[in-house]
């Protein structure tokens, strides 16, 4: 209940603040060019809407970038009794709607009722073209670029217009560079050589896909030998940057998508790998991790950003949690009996997943991503690293450094590697190798669990997590090296990044099968992985 | 001893009463089967078909049920297990009599239930959208054909957007293939050049989009309008959108157009970075009619929910159960052979304001929407086919298919029948 009531006050108080900013904006019901919007924006005719920008657009209304600005937000709707125009911000029932030209507050009763304002892709753009050309004059660079971005692709002649006069007074170097790039796709298509040959040179440096069109199109135009030579071999050297670039961007995918497979597998790596537990639930425990982040984020709606780094102890505890209670229940029941533990297992992944489709449904749920992970580190416009995978290659470091410290600097990690060597010389040495047992499993799951969390940011919350990553974690950690958590992150990066390069020329599916084939050739040839272990533990 | 007696007696009493009173029920009400999968990959989309199909059904025992009868449901659970459809299919043709099956999902379960349903002369309605290529004496489509969803969605593409380049990507299984094949021989009959169509398959549940979209990207950059049409199924889509969107990939430069993802999808989505992009379907949630918002309403007082979404194959579900009604009401009988007869015409209303009626080809007419995705995770209708579409089983675009129609009105009963060779062939005929 407490939850709750501090839910409505958060909205509310969303609300207030949304009303705030509009308010003072909106004080003149008689307004004709608003009452006209009004009645354009709320036909059901797409038409009418777009009239409804144009006429913003035209009129040069005061209020008309606030306007563009809710419309692209989706913050308009009607009501389809009395076909007003109203301010939402949830479309729910008991939440307020404050009325666009007198400012009345209404309880929304029927959400039905009130029908959003929706714009299509052809008035979007509309709209972020007029909004561009303001952007030109921004203080931050970032939305200047973005702004002569968005403009270089205006067929507007205006437009250009613009950009040649705040070519003149930008200051920033990366600014100018692309200003400079979107005047000279302009001034190429021109008559005046000695300026195309300029024109040409700023083009052939730049890997804006728009300038290398340009590039193309003037190619295939142009009767002049001489520059269209010059042109060719501008276009050379951008294919050539291009194909560098991307090489870079495979070996990149490759990593991150090693980065997964490794925090897919960890911890595999210490149950199967350390402890010699077939655990088919493996990929149950990552599920577990994955829903507690969504019921985290449930729990505190107003702070996405926190509650993923929240999810991380708690999925660790849950899965944790979880995992003690099989490892309990029925695993220490049938140590040394391999095939017995894989159907076991097997069993309790089957039930772990039907568990959820009854508390949670059988629909995915909805992880949404923060706004610190979303978004490009953009480095040219032909190479760009996305921030989410960024943060779980950076996370699946941390996580596997911090559990190779464990392994090597505490006490439980000398008494888990005690215990995997000889455990009745452990046991004899005063080793409580039960607890051991317990608590190497619960970190094992532990680990999953975090596992769970990172996945939660890239693929789907739903029942069926678990199973799409099970095959690939065993994959790894046998190639790898049972019982070398080194050799997991070692084949997780190997098998990632060969993915990636076969990928592009043999197709998905394709890829997938190479990589399972070479995975079995290699284990013919080497049967204890790439990294096997080494002494009298590995016989034993 | 004679008290014992006695309660002997009155215990055998009580179960001859109660044996009389279950095969009395028994003969009381019609039985209608639910094939859907509540366990295993395919729960996430068919629990929601099961649970409208025992709405429907519930409603129109209110409403006093078939010929005088009351239905009773008999729901199996075939567990994404293709081959199970089949065991669980015959369960309820001969061990339950179930006057109908609706039920089914993918292509392959379909085709699992085929021959069974052939072979016991029973009814499958199948609500979801398909590849064609196939017709049945007993299966009945409610679902769209390739030219009520993928044929229309191009054309809006290409019309409407100036669509120059095309990304066909898909999952690996038939109906993406069958699907692209088609697309493929349209777009070239459309004039577009082998080089300007990239054509791009995954597996199913496919997680690790970033090559394939960063390749979209590259492709799209080249200076023509390009768009990608997705039949890329379930869970696949929803780290597909999510790279989209992690790589800036945005609807006003390349839009992306699927047939697999509807309302109930996206209600697993961050729908943020999606607005914009499109989908070809035949009904949407948004659409505002009346007999839309009475579904709606009861649907949500249904599952006492006020957050569940509706869909395209609910709606194709809806459509078939009351031709099925219709038809059974029509012929006086649950008799398959005389239902099959009697559904050929019938017209019932759709829920988006129209009229579906049953064809001789066992497809039924269809409008056909596209929506553009919303914030809120319903669509916009963008545009809509100027009347409804009859659905067509065998593709005209298609060599080999072109010249073969299916009508199963007498004299020709023929799913199979060439008009060239004038042949009726393969196993759909009688």
């Amino acid at each position: 209940m407490k939850s709750r009531i501090k839910h409505l006050m958060c909205a509310l108080g969303l609300l207030v603040l949304l009303l705030c900013a509009v308010q003072p904006a909106f004080a003149k019901s008689d307004d004709p060019v608003l009452l006209e919007l009004q009645t354009l924006l709320v036909s059901s005719n797409n038409q009418d809407r777009t009239k409804a920008i144009e006429l913003l657009t035209q009129s040069q209304h005061e209020l008309a970038f606030d306007i563009y600005g809710l419309l692209l937000e989706g913050k308009f709707f009607f009501n389809r009794t009395d076909n007003q125009l109203y301010l939402v911000d949830r479309a729910e029932a008991g939440q307020s709607a404050l009325h666009f030209l007198d400012e009345r507050d209404v309880t929304i009763e029927r959400p039905r009722d009130f029908r959003r304002v929706a714009l299509n892709n052809a008035q979007r753009t509309q709209i972020r073209r007029v909004m561009a050309q303001t952007g030109l004059t921004a203080d931050s660079n970032k939305i200047r670029m973005k702004a002569v971005r968005q403009m270089m692709g205006d067929p507007d002649p205006e437009a250009l217009s613009l950009i040649r006069a705040a070519y003149t007074s930008e200051t920033n170097g990366k600014v100018r560079e692309l200003m400079a790039v979107a005047i000279a796709i302009d001034t190429v298509t021109q008559t005046d050589e000695a300026a195309q040959r300029d024109a040409i040179d700023t083009l052939s440096t730049s890997l804006e896909p728009r300038a290398r069109n340009a590039l193309n199109q003037f190619v295939s135009q142009t009767d002049n030998a001489s520059l269209k030579e010059l042109a060719e071999k501008g276009l050379i050297g951008i294919e050539q940057k291009i194909k560098f670039y991307k090489g870079l961007e495979t070996v990149y995918f490759g990593l991150s998508l090693g980065s997964v497979l490794v925090l897919a597998a960890i911890g595999l790596a210490i149950t199967f790998g350390v402890m010699g537990v077939i655990n088919m639930a493996h990929g149950e425990l990552i599920m577990i991790g994955a829903y507690t982040t969504f019921v985290i984020q449930q729990l505190m709606p107003n702070h996405i950003g926190l509650s993923v780094l929240v999810a991380i102890p708690a999925a660790f505890v849950v899965s944790g949690l979880v995992g003690i209670a099989i490892e309990r229940g029925v695993i220490r029941f049938l140590y040394g009996r391999p095939l017995e533990t894989l159907l076991a297992t097997f069993g309790i992944s089957l039930v772990l997943q039907q568990a959820v489709r009854t508390i949670f449904s059988p629909l995915n749920k909805t992880v949404e991503t923060p706004s610190w992970m979303s978004g490009m580190l953009e480095f040219n416009p032909v190479f760009a690293i996305t921030l989410n995978r960024l943060y779980i290659i950076i996370f699946c470091l941390l996580v596997f450094f911090a559990l190779l410290m464990i392994l090597k600097r505490t006490a439980l990690g000398l008494q888990v590697r005690a215990v995997s060597q000889n455990r009745a010389m452990a046991r004899a040495m005063g080793v409580r190798s039960e607890r051991v047992d317990m608590m190497t499993f619960g970190l094992g799951s532990g680990v999953a669990g975090i596992a769970g969390v990172a996945l939660s940011q890239i693929t789907n919350v739903g029942p069926n997590l678990g199973q799409a990553y099970i095959i690939d974690s065993f994959m790894v950690v046998v190639f790898g090296g049972v019982g070398n958590i080194w050799g997991t992150l070692v084949a997780g990066m190997t098998l990632g990044v060969a993915n990636k390069i076969m990928e592009p020329w043999a197709g998905a599916v394709l890829a997938k099968i190479l990589v399972l084939v070479f995975i079995i050739l290699f284990i013919q040839k080497k049967p204890r992985g790439l990294f096997p272990q080494r002494g009298r533990a590995a016989e034993g | 001893m004679k008290q014992m007696n006695k309660k002997l007696a009155t215990a055998t009493c009580a179960l001859a009463l109660s044996i009389a009173a279950i095969t009395a029920q028994a003969s009381d009400t019609i039985k209608v089967g639910v094939l859907h999968s509540l366990s295993g990959t395919m729960a996430i989309s068919e629990t929601t078909l099961k649970d409208t199909m025992l709405m429907l059904i519930e409603e129109q025992n209110k409403q006093g049920g078939v010929l005088g009868k009351q239905l009773e449901a008999v729901v199996v659970d075939p567990a994404s297990d293709w081959p199970l459809f089949a065991e669980r299919a015959r369960e309820l043709l001969e061990r339950d009599k179930v006057a109908a099956i609706f039920g089914a999902w993918t292509s392959v379960s379909r085709k699992s239930v085929l021959p069974v349903v052939e072979e016991l002369n029973g009814l499958l309605f199948y609500p979801v959208q398909y590849e064609g290529e196939e017709s049945s004496k007993n299966v009945f489509y409610t679902g769209a054909a390739p030219n009520q969803q993928a044929i229309p969605a191009v054309d809006y593409l290409m019309n409407e957007l100036g669509i120059e380049r095309w990304v066909l990507a898909g999952t690996d299984y038939v109906y993406p293939r069958t699907t692209n094949r088609i697309l493929e021989a349209y777009l070239k009959s459309k004039g577009v050049a082998e080089a300007d169509i990239m054509i791009n398959y995954t597996p199913f549940g496919h997680s690790d989009w970033q090559t394939i979209v960063s390749d979209v990207r590259r492709f799209g950059g080249e200076g023509k309008k390009t768009a990608v049409v997705s039949t890329i199924n379930g869970d696949a889509n929803v780290p597909f959108y999510r790279e989209l969107g992690a790589q800036g990939v945005s609807a006003e430069d390349i839009p992306v157009i699927a047939f697999s993802v509807g309302e109930e999808e996206l209600s697993g989505i961050d729908t943020a970075p999606l607005v914009g992009h499109l989908a070809a379907w035949n009904y949407f949630m948004s659409i505002d009619t009346e007999a839309n918002d009475e579904f709606i309403d009861t649907w949500h007082a249904f599952t006492g929910d006020t957050n569940r979404v509706t869909n395209d194959p609910m709606e194709a579900h809806y459509i078939g159960f009351n031709m099925w009604v219709e038809a059974v009401t029509k012929a006086g009988t649950t008799d398959p052979s005389a239902v099959q007869e009697a559904i050929i015409g019938v017209t019932v209303p759709n829920l988006t304001g129209g009229y579906a009626a049953m064809m001789p080809n066992h497809h039924i007419t269809k409008p056909v929407f596209i929506g553009e995705i919303q914030s809120d995770g319903q669509f916009e209708v963008v545009w809509q086919t100027p009347s409804t579409v009859v659905g067509d089983a065998w593709s005209d675009f298609l060599e080999g298919s072109k010249d073969i129609i299916s009508d199963w009105r007498k004299p020709l009963s023929c799913g199979n029948y060439n008009v060239v060779t004038k042949t009726c062939s393969g196993q759909n005929f009688e």
